[in-house]
């Protein structure tokens, strides 16, 4: 038996202090009180975090406010520098930042080492290559900043969701109050260190840490100019809500249920990997995941034969290790939410199938699992369940691929396989999705504009189309 | 002694959904200029969102070039109609429809780009219409033409309501007799306080223009109502319509649409 | 997928009935999509094969060796060397295993047979006119079963990649179809010589027309052509011959050769075996390296795993 030996990522790379403050105004300070961190992977408690209040966010957006005055004005080329020089930092502490990612997000040390991290430092380089262009950028001459940004991120990719908030908002002159999910906020206080690192000016950078609490706090701060939010589309809805009236501009990146289409005639292997990686990359918690597999009737057999040998060989267990496939689910919550959704989608019919494979005792886990026989109507076809969960559907013929694909109130992403050229253009445009990935799954780029249609949210974040949302256009 | 006076035939102004000028369901109407015009009902609302919905696909569908040519249709009619339109305001906006007419197949190329990422893939983005958006417009004339214009041109189909029943109705006319498919705009004349609540709330509008609500608190009520289904917003707003609109407008109700393909041999 | 209509392999198939039939079935095959492809080879390289599981790679690559000699200028004297190192690969230590086969010339065959003698180690030589096989007909046949005759148990062909790349399948198809019979019990690898098929969708058309026409093994190169094996080729061979097993029942081996040097290079190789086809594969019957400095890399690391630290050249032998 060829049977992989352990192959921890050492630890200690990363020096996790005992307790962490608040980021505000260029330095840690105290908060009142405080919450703690785990590693979903064993239930460790990794560090305490400051809990922000409403007058701790309000310092912090008067920090940032203050900062804008100068930051806005500081000329392009210049806060460009800033810019890459933190694209450098992370660069040269990616090892360190990778490491923390998984130990207190749950993700594979493989995946963040070599999706989260790298795709991190290509932001910033990406959108510091814009701050002394954005008179090319199609919005007019001289466009202006907006002022304050209030930005929420979520938990399944704290350094790359901070990293698609922070740079193109510094890039366009703005200053942020940025918030990480209360389950993963260790990221972003290490980003924090970095602000100093690269001497970046105070207040230009704030990092309030908390619950949802801090921030409604953020987003209702009547001194916020902007607010962008990466998360669930229920709390879309609310700060949709919450800013109405106002002159605040809101940019939402939501949730979806994305169709991955596999045509008779895909590139079976490839189509294969493609719907591993639409699904169980980073334990499922991806928004444009592709939880909803639309398999041609014609070669359901042998496609669903293949894709239950692939998922045979997923390897799920410590995140360090690096040859781990899946990691541990980022939360007892969220895994609370995965097995209701799960025991619904069998109490509705559905038929589960899950690799054997053990799972460590301690820490939050759930096997990669396919569910087929499901229909339009199962819940598990309909809503988000964020987790290494697939729901497996037929199709008969094109029109009808599209139809069940656009038959959601989500329009994120999409996934086409096929060889015929003209097919993947036809869906493609009928697809209503704001990504459709064809022949491929789950790539992105700095340069690739990113966001949904319908409830999946408004605004897209990268490429040139990223700057609109924190320019006064 | 007979009269040579000839009695005039009025024109009766009803509601314009589905390509059609139906009375409202609900049997009112209002006076506008001594005219009694429809006054639109809840239920009208829901029947010109479904117009609106059946004609989305057709006219997103059509070529930009088409669209455009609709549009500078719609342009030629209003100028030969003129009179029948505010003397002050007609010239700019039939300017305003042609200068949109031309942006219908340049938008994507604006609004688009090819985008290099660091692998070996061919991406591309390119803006796609939101889909139904509903549009409260601004009482002149020239506003109403300048909110109307910029949503249809990129494929939206749309639900205006307006209380200036008078021009709204005779432009209807001109878009009528312009080519444009029916549904693809359709006008309910009324209580925007009536109907606008219905159409925010609506789950198949996914998109909503409060430029011309007068009122604050209405629309901030139609915004928190139009959260429900995080409907596109423009919010309320009293330019001056005579200024270059920019580009802003179109790109209020468009999504933009990425494609990721491999390149391999 | 296949219309298979008898147990022999050698008249099976309706689809090789015809250049037609043949293209038909060859182009109906599922695509390969040449970035998803190599995706999936760059994402099994980063495994991380450590201690225990090191050395059980070793060894088995170490088992897996088709050790040659393949120069115009290889003499009695150089092929009994190398029939020596083969034997006993680390002579300071018993326990490093022999490699699974000499692989020579057709000329090389007696001198290697009589040095093999007794081993069990196999005695594969290359025929049909090797590396390009532009010869004529007769020749290639006389080349095999003078191979055949002479002690080869394994012959390594070359397929007609001229006849192949205009089409003509089943010139290719009765060409294999002949010199597997020529081969009599001797096991036969079909060259495919990959780095002139150029796609991978070649490549995946040519392993399943080789083994239709009755290849026990599929193999990636000659070494004479760049590039030789690569790790996305062998993967579509791979996974050519998991479908073709599902497919008929037959299993059919695959042999990479040619670029591979060092240890960390075999390894990626097992780990991509072990995950597209299985523990099956895991063996010198059905998965072989041609090559022949990847050798000596194998026991230097072997030696660093047993000695805990790094060797040097020198301490191994050159052959």
């Amino acid at each position: 038996m060829f049977t992989y030996a352990p192959a921890p990522e050492s630890r200690s790379i990363v020096n996790i202090k005992p307790s962490y403050g608040l980021f505000i105004n260029g330095s840690f300070v105290d908060g009142g009180s405080a919450f703690k961190t785990i590693n979903p992977a064993n239930e460790e408690v990794l560090a305490e975090v400051a809990e922000a209040t409403k007058e701790d966010v309000d310092r912090a957006v008067k920090a940032a406010r203050a900062a804008f005055k100068t930051w806005s004005k500081l000329p392009g080329k210049e806060r460009a520098k800033y810019l890459f020089r933190i694209a450098r930092i992370i660069q040269e502490r990616s090892r360190e930042l990778a490491v923390l990612e998984s130990l207190d997000n749950g993700k594979p040390i493989k995946e963040s080492r070599d999706v989260d991290v790298p795709l991190v430092a290509a932001h910033f380089f990406y959108y510091a290559g814009w701050a002394d262009k954005l008179n090319h950028a199609g919005f007019g001459a001289n466009p202006r900043p907006l002022g304050v940004a209030g930005q929420i991120i979520p938990w399944n990719f704290p350094l790359l969701m901070l990293a698609w908030k922070i740079a193109p908002a510094l890039a366009c002159g703005n200053t942020v109050v940025l918030k990480p999910a209360e389950t993963t906020p260790l990221s972003a206080l290490l980003f924090a260190e970095i602000c100093q690192q690269a001497d970046l000016p105070p207040g230009v950078v704030n990092i309030v840490t908390g619950a949802g609490a801090t921030g409604a706090a953020l987003v209702d701060h009547p001194d916020v100019d902007k607010v962008a939010f990466t998360g669930s589309t229920d709390v879309g809805r609310h700060i949709a809500k919450a800013v109405a009236g106002t002159k605040k501009k809101v940019t939402l990146e939501l949730g979806g249920k994305a169709a991955n289409i596999i045509f008779e005639d895909a590139p079976i292997d490839q189509a294969v990997e493609g719907i591993v990686n639409g699904i169980f990359f980073n334990q499922g918690h991806v928004c444009c995941a592709g939880s909803r597999l639309l398999v041609q009737e014609s070669i359901y057999d042998t496609l669903l034969e293949s894709l239950k040998r692939r998922m045979g060989t997923l390897r799920v267990g410590d995140p360090l290790d690096k040859n781990t496939d899946i990691g541990a689910i980022n939360s007892q919550d969220q895994l609370k939410r995965i097995k209701a959704l799960a025991k619904i989608g069998s109490e509705e019919g559905a038929e589960a199938w899950s690799p054997p494979c053990e799972l460590p005792r301690n820490g939050f886990w759930f096997r990669p699992t396919i569910f087929t026989g499901v229909s339009q109507a199962h819940r598990i076809a309909r809503e988000e369940i964020f987790g290494p969960v697939l729901s497996v559907l037929t199709f008969r013929t094109p029109a009808e691929a599209i139809e069940k694909a656009n038959n959601t109130p989500y329009g994120l992403s999409a996934g086409i396989w096929t060889e015929k050229g003209s097919r993947i253009l036809d869906m493609a445009d009928k697809l209503r999705a704001g990504v459709v990935w064809a022949n491929t799954f789950n790539k992105f780029d700095p340069a690739s504009p990113f966001g949904g249609y319908k409830e999946s949210g408004y605004g897209r974040e990268g490429g040139r189309h990223g700057l609109e949302a924190y320019l006064a256009v | 002694m007979p009269s040579k006076a000839r009695v005039a035939v009025r024109k009766t102004y009803k509601l314009f959904i589905g390509g059609a000028f139906p009375r409202s369901e609900s049997g009112r109407t209002f006076e506008v200029d001594g005219n009694n015009v429809a006054l639109a009902s809840r239920k009208d609302a829901r029947d010109a969102v479904l117009a609106a919905r059946a004609a989305f696909g057709k006219w997103a569908g059509a070529t930009a070039y088409n669209r455009g040519q609709i549009l500078y249709r719609a342009a030629e009619m209003l100028e030969s109609r003129r009179g029948e339109f505010p003397a002050e305001e007609v010239d700019d906006a039939v300017d305003r429809l042609v200068w949109y007419a031309g942006w219908s197949d340049k938008i994507a190329q604006v609004y688009g780009s090819a985008n290099p990422v660091a692998g070996p893939y061919f991406n591309i983005s390119s803006p796609e219409p939101t889909g139904v958006v509903a549009i409260i417009a601004p009482s002149s004339f020239l506003g109403f033409v300048s909110v109307l214009a910029p949503a249809i041109v990129t494929g939206n189909t749309c639900v205006v309501v307006t209380p200036a029943a008078v021009d709204a109705i005779t432009f209807a006319e001109v878009l009528a007799t312009s080519d444009l498919p029916g549904g693809v705009v359709n006008i309910l004349t009324g209580s925007v306080a009536e109907v606008a609540p219905w159409l925010a709330s609506h789950d198949d509008v996914n998109g909503l223009d409060l430029t011309g609500v007068d009122n604050a608190e209405l629309a901030l009520t139609l915004e928190q109502s139009a959260a429900g289904t995080l409907k596109r917003i423009i919010r309320r707003s009293s330019p001056k319509w005579t200024d270059d609109p920019g580009i802003g407008r179109m790109t209020a109700f468009l999504e933009t649409k990425t494609v990721w393909h491999p390149k391999g041999v | 997928m296949l219309a298979l209509n008898s147990r022999t392999t050698k008249t099976a198939f309706d689809v090789a009935s015809s250049d037609a039939a043949l293209h038909r079935f060859l182009h109906g095959l599922p695509g390969v999509d040449k970035v998803g492809a190599e995706q999936r080879t760059a994402a099994l390289s980063t495994r991380s094969i450590k201690t225990t599981a090191k050395a059980y790679a070793i060894d088995l690559a170490i088992r897996m060796v088709d050790l040659t000699t393949l120069e115009g200028a290889d003499t009695p004297g150089k092929v009994k060397a190398l029939c020596a190192k083969g034997r006993h690969p680390d002579p300071a230590d018993p326990t490093c295993p022999s490699v699974a086969a000499i692989c020579v010339y057709p000329s090389m065959v007696p001198t290697a047979a009589a040095a093999l003698k007794g081993s069990g180690i196999h005695l594969a030589s290359v025929a049909t006119a090797f590396p390009s096989g532009q010869a004529p007909m007769a020749v290639k046949l006389y080349d095999t079963s003078a191979a055949v005759d002479a002690g080869a148990d394994e012959i390594d062909m070359v397929i007609n990649r001229g006849a192949f790349l205009a089409g003509r399948y089943l010139e290719v198809y009765e060409e294999i179809v002949a010199i597997k019979e020529a081969c009599r019990s001797a096991h036969l690898k079909v060259i495919l010589e990959t780095g002139e098929l150029v796609t991978y969708d070649n490549v995946r058309r040519a392993s399943w027309l080789a083994m239709i026409a009755g290849a026990d093994f599929i193999k990636t190169s000659t070494g004479k052509v760049t590039p030789a094996a690569t790790l996305p080729v062998t993967l579509i061979m791979l996974e050519a011959v998991r479908d073709y097993v599902a497919e008929t029942s037959r299993k059919v081996g695959v042999k990479p050769a040619g670029g591979i040097r060092t240890t960390k290079d075999a390894i990626k190789y097992l780990v991509m075996v072990n995950e597209t086809v299985g523990e099956g594969w895991l063996d010198p019957d059905w998965f072989r390296f041609g090559a022949s400095t990847l050798l000596n890399d194998l026991l230097m690391q072997r030696t660093k795993l047993a000695t805990g630290h790094y060797a040097g050249p020198d301490y191994f032998t050159l052959d």
